[in-house]
């Protein structure tokens, strides 16, 4: 399995071949049409951050010890940068999580997007990221 | 004929770059930009005047204090005002509109009624709603209809001799839609209504004069007409501005104070408490004769033009719709494109270096009626081009194909 810092290193290197914005962008939109939606059961008011801008719902679940994450947004940018997220948080042990960080959103130059005044929402579904991993840690067997 | 490539010139923000493309800048509706005569002023008051007003005997205190005064005749000329102390310099229109509600919370009484539109911003719901929680008023809402536009029978039926009060927006700053006021305070008057009128949408683009409107307050905010941000202003005729308590205690608003009783002083100190945004002041009285030196007559007639060739460009896109379609508004085109987020394609005309406003605008329950997240709002002032008008066209055609 590949460790969360193995994802990430993979995802800036993926992001480096990518000569402007529009390339990125693209590569992003194209992410987040491709994301499986969250499943409709889960797309709660419970699980929904309000963004202000753009929404977001985050659903996770644990197994054999390791958290999923299924997510949604009504915007597709920001479905993007949740696939990126899904994609380095999803399957990891609670302790690896809580231990990782976001830098490397800043290293593929979306890091605008995790700006706290953005208001689309991914600040705060990082949080509950973490949250989801605070609270499994103490199911882990 | 107004010549926006000189007033360009003006302007040393519109030539910067943004993400390596120059800047177009369509956010003027949240704040406008500032012409160099303003910033010369914000610098010469900091280099040669700074002092405080109103209370020292020294030389740079009076000049301050005159600089800061003859602003307010400024701003009183502007508006028509009869007397210079029914101008309050206030922090903005939130503040002006909140040393309103602060004072009618002594005057409504249970089951007085109280009028906003539908088309309001939330800085011209969330006080009255507070007064109502306080008073046990009751707040009643005029609705809108398909085009954005007040349902002015509707308005009609809510007057009573109950209704104490109506708030409304001269102009709409979610949909650029020019309100009916003349209509609306007239009415109000019949039952015995005052009435607070919103100007903050329509100072940029139009020059009210509060005498002809015969209105009990009008507000408005510096920074959307090319003054600083931090400063506004609150017209109340002098009946209205003596019956109201005084907003905020201390220095300044003040006649004699011991530990007894306190006097407060006359209009206009008694609601200006405190040091003010001095140097703001000064300021916005320099961007109200900057925007008058070219005058709104030629704004308006140039801005009409950016508006319909804006919203006939706009318009050849498919797919793409306009909320607020009122014949009678301003140079705001609020809009979105079918199936997709206005937060994707803000995001995107940002990397192409133009400044739009994607979001509910403050204005939720206008979303709600369209049953829409939000709109991308794009706002054309005076120094604006049709030329970065195609640059937003060919933008949004490129956000579109990106987003499909």
């Amino acid at each position: 399995m590949q460790s969360i810092q193995e994802i990430q290193d993979e995802i800036i290197d993926e992001f480096s071949m990518f000569e402007d914005w529009e390339e990125r962008y693209q590569y992003m939109i194209d992410l987040g049409k491709d994301l499986p939606l969250i499943d409709d059961q889960f797309k709660t008011e419970d699980n929904i951050i309000k963004g202000c801008q753009s929404k977001v719902w985050v659903h996770a679940e644990m197994d054999d010890n390791k958290i999923s994450f299924t997510a949604d947004s009504d915007a597709i940018i920001t479905k993007g940068i949740i696939a990126i997220l899904i994609r380095a948080f999803s399957n990891q042990h609670p302790k690896d999580i809580l231990d990782a960080n976001t830098d490397f959103i800043d290293a593929i130059g979306l890091k605008e997007h995790l700006s706290p005044t953005r208001a689309n929402g991914l600040v705060s579904m990082i949080k509950q990221i973490k949250m989801y991993a605070i609270a499994y840690q103490t199911q882990v067997k | 004929m107004l010549d926006v490539n000189k007033i360009r010139k003006d302007f040393p923000i519109l030539n910067r770059k943004v993400n390596g493309k120059p800047l177009v800048y369509f956010d003027n509706a949240a704040t406008s930009q500032t012409p160099q005569q303003v910033i010369d002023v914000i610098v010469d008051y900091y280099s040669n005047y700074n002092a405080n007003i109103h209370r020292g005997v020294h030389a740079l205190s009076q000049e301050a204090t005159d600089k800061y005064e003859a602003a307010r005749h400024t701003v009183q000329n502007h508006f028509n005002a009869k007397h210079p102390y029914e101008i309050i310099l206030t922090a903005g229109t939130t503040e002006s509109i909140n040393l309103v509600a602060h004072g009618f919370a002594s005057i409504l009484k249970k089951g007085d009624e109280v009028i906003v539109s539908a088309l309001e911003h939330h800085s011209n719901i969330v006080p009255w709603q507070m007064l109502c929680e306080k008073t046990g008023a009751i707040l009643k809402v005029i609705p809108m209809n398909q085009e954005g536009e007040l349902v002015m029978d509707s308005y009609t039926e809510l007057l009573s001799d109950k209704t104490k009060l109506v708030f409304v927006n001269h102009i709409s700053n979610a949909l650029g839609t020019v309100n009916p006021i003349e209509k609306i305070i007239e009415q109000a008057h019949k039952v015995g209504a005052a009435v607070l009128i919103d100007g903050a949408q329509a100072c940029p683009h139009i020059k009210p004069d509060v005498q002809a409107l015969d209105v009990d307050f009008y507000v408005a905010s510096a920074h959307k007409i090319c003054g600083p941000t931090g400063v506004g202003m609150l017209y109340g005729k002098e009946e209205w501005l003596t019956k109201l308590p005084p907003y905020q205690g201390g220095g300044e608003m003040i006649d004699q104070v011991s530990f007894e009783k306190t006097t407060y002083a006359g209009l206009p100190h008694k609601f200006e408490a405190g040091t003010p945004n001095i140097c703001g002041g000064i300021a916005f009285g320099a961007a109200l004769d900057y925007m008058n030196a070219i005058g709104f007559d030629a704004i308006e007639a140039y801005e009409k033009e950016l508006l319909d060739y804006g919203t006939e460009k706009l318009l050849e896109i498919e797919s793409l719709k306009i909320y607020g379609t009122s014949k009678n508004k301003t140079s705001v085109i609020s809009f979105n494109l079918e199936g997709i987020h206005p937060y994707d394609i803000g995001t995107l005309l940002d990397k192409m270096g133009i400044a739009v406003r994607t979001g509910h605008h403050c204005a939720q329950p206008i979303m709600a009626f369209f049953n829409i997240p939000g709109t991308v709002r794009a706002s054309f002032a005076f120094y604006n081009t049709k030329e970065e008008i195609d640059t937003l066209v060919a933008g949004v055609k490129k956000a579109k194909m990106m987003l499909s």
